[in-house]
């Protein structure tokens, strides 16, 4: 098959160039959020004829007068008696020139903790705006969220434009207020589109009805935005996962690390370090099922082997001497709660961070932020589901982090309930200079 | 990735240098795709006790074994490797599972859907329509038992069908083998929660991520052996709900149901009783891959008899402990 060629219409991702893109989209269901992402699946041609079948089945079903492409999102039979969205969802589609990962969460203020889910790991977060409502709460809600766990760009859809006349002044005005927003927090890239998911203005091509709007469609806006660059290929960092030691015939000797690379550039030949330890040695080779590697860089999986016999195992992480992380027993971090329970001040956890697991006592509860207004209660004395506060933990083993707005990888670290086994809470630690400032707002 | 066919146990190719990646450190959409994989593999057989590897030598799950062995290249595998065989099989597949296990080296184990039946845990379902196809949870699941695996892999893709979209990487089962929607763990970042009491367990889906078009893509770039019931040939068929269904011992054929020699291909591969074929000429993977590109229909909307009982077919059978 040729690279980036068209097969009947459906365009067919190079295997060897495509880059992909995650992005996680937050909005109520009144947003128009989920016709968005159906509007992007039917115009990419990412909907099949047995799906878009079943829609239409659906929506004559529930009289809906048209075909209700936000029903090609819905899920599990208790959203769709409820009519509600329960759970971050993940949908595919792509393009020639990328495959893209959606993280499709609910946007009520209860789902918080979906979307910190869903950010966690995209590249790009998009928001919904109704054109009629203007900035919202829950769009301040999700543009801090958006901030807090790092997501590099930002863009703003601003929804049914149809319903407003495609009213340039309606657009600037939401994109000021927006951006006087945005300001307080720490966003680099915003965008702002008009678009009608409904009527597919901006979606996938641009519209004529907006001629004012001389920007990109959103399709050609998630081509195009650079994330490659988003990488941290500074810091060398590669989290130990797992000893190869096949001590087989052929393989007697051989002793490789494997893991995933977190950050940085990794090239045989470079002299490491061996976290905590403190051992140096210098990189033999980078090896993969495939043949060796002469650099390994994030997100490669690989097999790293040393030319000094020292003792290394999981949880470890090689480094470059003169750029380490910090090795720390006392952490300070952001941390959105998860469960039910609310958070216990003075309780124990279990704390997983890279391929390190260890206990967390939580020392203290600093604040807890409203997310609406970034007001900080610093009477709180405990997280409730769907809250986020700034925890000191005390560590019974030392963790090797860095700041989380440095580093997503070794700046993040779930909580697991020793008695339930229930992920609890998603942290993002903070750098200990930094004093009392939090990651969003400067 | 290049063409790797050697066994886990063979000497590591030449050296190569990938110059196009190292000048600007770009990663494909298939490279970034298998490294999460790899890494999801590594993490389990590092963090949970027993871990298993469910393999019915369909496309997917050959897809998961060939990322297993490079996962942990060039040790073996740090598992067994597991088929729940309904004995409904197509012959093909199971002389291929045989010859691909061997050359892994994994160890092999087989879970017998009979068995299940013998002893009375399951009862067989009489008539045309009858299959094995739900029987299986029950003998999974006592499999697992057995075997106290505690971390199971399976080649699912949250692309397949829409329960499964909203499933978890690491999705926890309950001591009776149970998954529940609303009480899954949330998944940040690339921090996976593996821990699990006695008798529960987590299904691992180092696929999650992947379309069936990445899979076709990725097992045509690393020229992956499938079976031959992927590619075209001439069977005979008969015509059911508007799907090919291949003749068999397996299948009671209804009297209107004549049988007819076809040019078909399977897009997937569960027991002879529930999948269907599709009309193709495609006897290569290119041929595959282009015809895929351009198919307007899913794979199981096509393919698969065991999701159309209900709207809600597959979220029912998940939650009984389905793959």
């Amino acid at each position: 098959m040729a690279n980036g060629a068209a097969t009947n219409g459906r365009p067919v991702p190079s295997a060897r160039t495509s880059e992909l893109v995650r992005f996680a989209t937050a909005g109520s269901v009144d947003d128009g959020k989920s016709t968005l992402i159906g509007r992007l699946l039917y115009d990419t041609k990412s909907i099949f004829e047995d799906q878009l079948e079943h829609v239409e089945e659906t929506s004559k079903r529930r009289g809906d007068g048209y075909v209700n492409l936000a029903l090609l999102t819905d899920g599990l039979r208790a959203e769709r008696e409820q009519g509600i969205t329960i759970d971050v969802a993940y949908r595919y589609f792509h393009t020639p020139r990328r495959k893209f990962i959606i993280a499709d969460t609910p946007g009520h203020e209860q789902y918080t903790r979906n979307m910190v889910t869903g950010a966690s790991t995209a590249d790009l977060a998009l928001i919904l705006v109704d054109a009629r409502k203007g900035v919202l709460e829950q769009s301040r809600r999700h543009a801090f969220i958006a901030s807090l766990l790092r997501i590099p760009h930002l863009v703003v859809c601003i929804n049914k434009m149809d319903l407003v006349d495609y009213d340039q002044e309606v657009f600037d005005s939401i994109a000021a207020e927006f951006s006087g927003w945005a300001a307080k927090l720490d966003v680099h890239d915003l965008t702002f589109i008009p678009i009608s998911a409904l009527r597919g203005d901006n979606v996938v091509a641009r519209s004529e009805r907006m001629g004012w709007y001389e920007g990109p469609s959103l399709l050609y806006h998630l081509e195009h935005v650079h994330v490659a660059s988003d990488r941290n290929l500074q810091d060398a960092r590669f989290p130990v996962q797992w000893v190869v030691r096949p001590m087989s015939d052929e393989h007697h000797d051989y002793r490789g690390y494997a893991g995933e690379v977190a950050s940085g550039v990794f090239r045989s030949g470079d002299e490491v370090v061996i976290m905590p330890s403190g051992r140096t040695s210098t990189i033999a080779a980078i090896d993969t099922f495939d043949g060796e590697l002469e650099e390994a860089y994030p997100p490669l999986s690989v097999t790293v082997r040393l030319e000094d016999d020292i003792d290394v195992s999981r949880g470890d992480m090689i480094c470059r001497p003169h750029n380490q992380p910090r090795e720390t027993r006392q952490i300070d971090a952001m941390v959105c709660w998860m469960a039910e329970r609310p958070l216990s001040v003075s309780g124990r956890y279990r704390i997983k961070h890279t391929s390190r697991t260890a206990l967390a006592k939580v020392d203290q509860l600093r604040y807890a932020l409203d997310v609406n207004t970034l007001h900080r209660d610093e009477k709180a004395t405990s997280l409730e589901l769907n809250e986020i506060g700034r925890l000191s933990l005390r560590l019974s083993a030392p963790l090797l982090v860095d700041e989380y707005r440095r580093n997503r990888v070794t700046g993040s670290f779930i909580l697991i309930d020793e008695s339930t086994n229930d992920t609890v809470g998603a942290g993002m630690v903070l750098d200990s200079d930094r004093g009392l400032a939090p990651p969003g707002p400067r | 990735m290049r063409a790797s066919r050697v066994t886990a146990t063979a000497p590591a190719p030449e050296p190569r240098i990938l110059a196009a990646d190292a000048m600007s450190y770009e990663v494909s959409h298939l490279r970034a795709l298998e490294s999460e994989a790899i890494h999801i593999m590594r993490e389990v057989a590092a963090e949970v006790e027993r871990g298993v590897l469910l393999f019915s030598g369909g496309k997917d799950s050959a897809v998961l074994l060939h990322l297993a062995r490079k996962a942990f290249h060039p040790g073996g595998l740090p598992f067994p490797v597991m088929h729940v065989d309904t004995g409904h099989n197509f012959p093909e597949v199971i002389e291929y599972r045989d010859r691909i296990v061997d050359e892994t080296g994994a160890q092999l184990i087989v879970a017998h859907v009979q068995d299940s039946i013998d002893n009375g845990r399951v009862t067989e379902e009489k008539g045309p329509r009858a299959s094995r196809n739900r029987l299986q949870s029950v003998t999974l699941l006592d499999a697992i038992e057995e075997g106290s695996f505690r971390g199971v892999f399976g080649g699912a893709r949250r692309d397949e069908e829409r329960a499964r979209a909203k499933e978890r990487i690491f999705s926890f089962r309950d001591d009776f083998g149970q998954w529940d929607p609303k009480r899954q763990r949330p998944e940040l970042w690339s921090i996976y929660n593996g821990f699990v009491k006695p008798g529960e367990h987590v299904r691992v889906f180092p696929l999650s991520n992947w379309t069936e078009l990445d899979v076709w893509q990725y097992i045509h770039e690393e020229k992956i052996v499938l079976p031959s019931i992927y590619f075209s040939h001439r069977r005979d068929v008969f015509k059911r709900d508007g799907m090919l269904y291949a003749v068999s011992d397996f299948v009671e054929r209804m009297p209107n149901e004549a049988p007819f020699e076809e040019s078909v291909r399977f897009r997937t591969v569960g027991d002879m009783s529930c999948t269907g074929a599709v009309a193709s000429t495609a006897k290569t993977l290119e041929a595959v891959v282009a015809e895929i590109a351009a198919t307007r229909v899913t794979e199981r909307g096509e393919t698969r008899a065991d999701d159309r009982v209900s709207e809600a077919a597959m979220e029912d059978r998940k939650k009984e402990g389905y793959f």
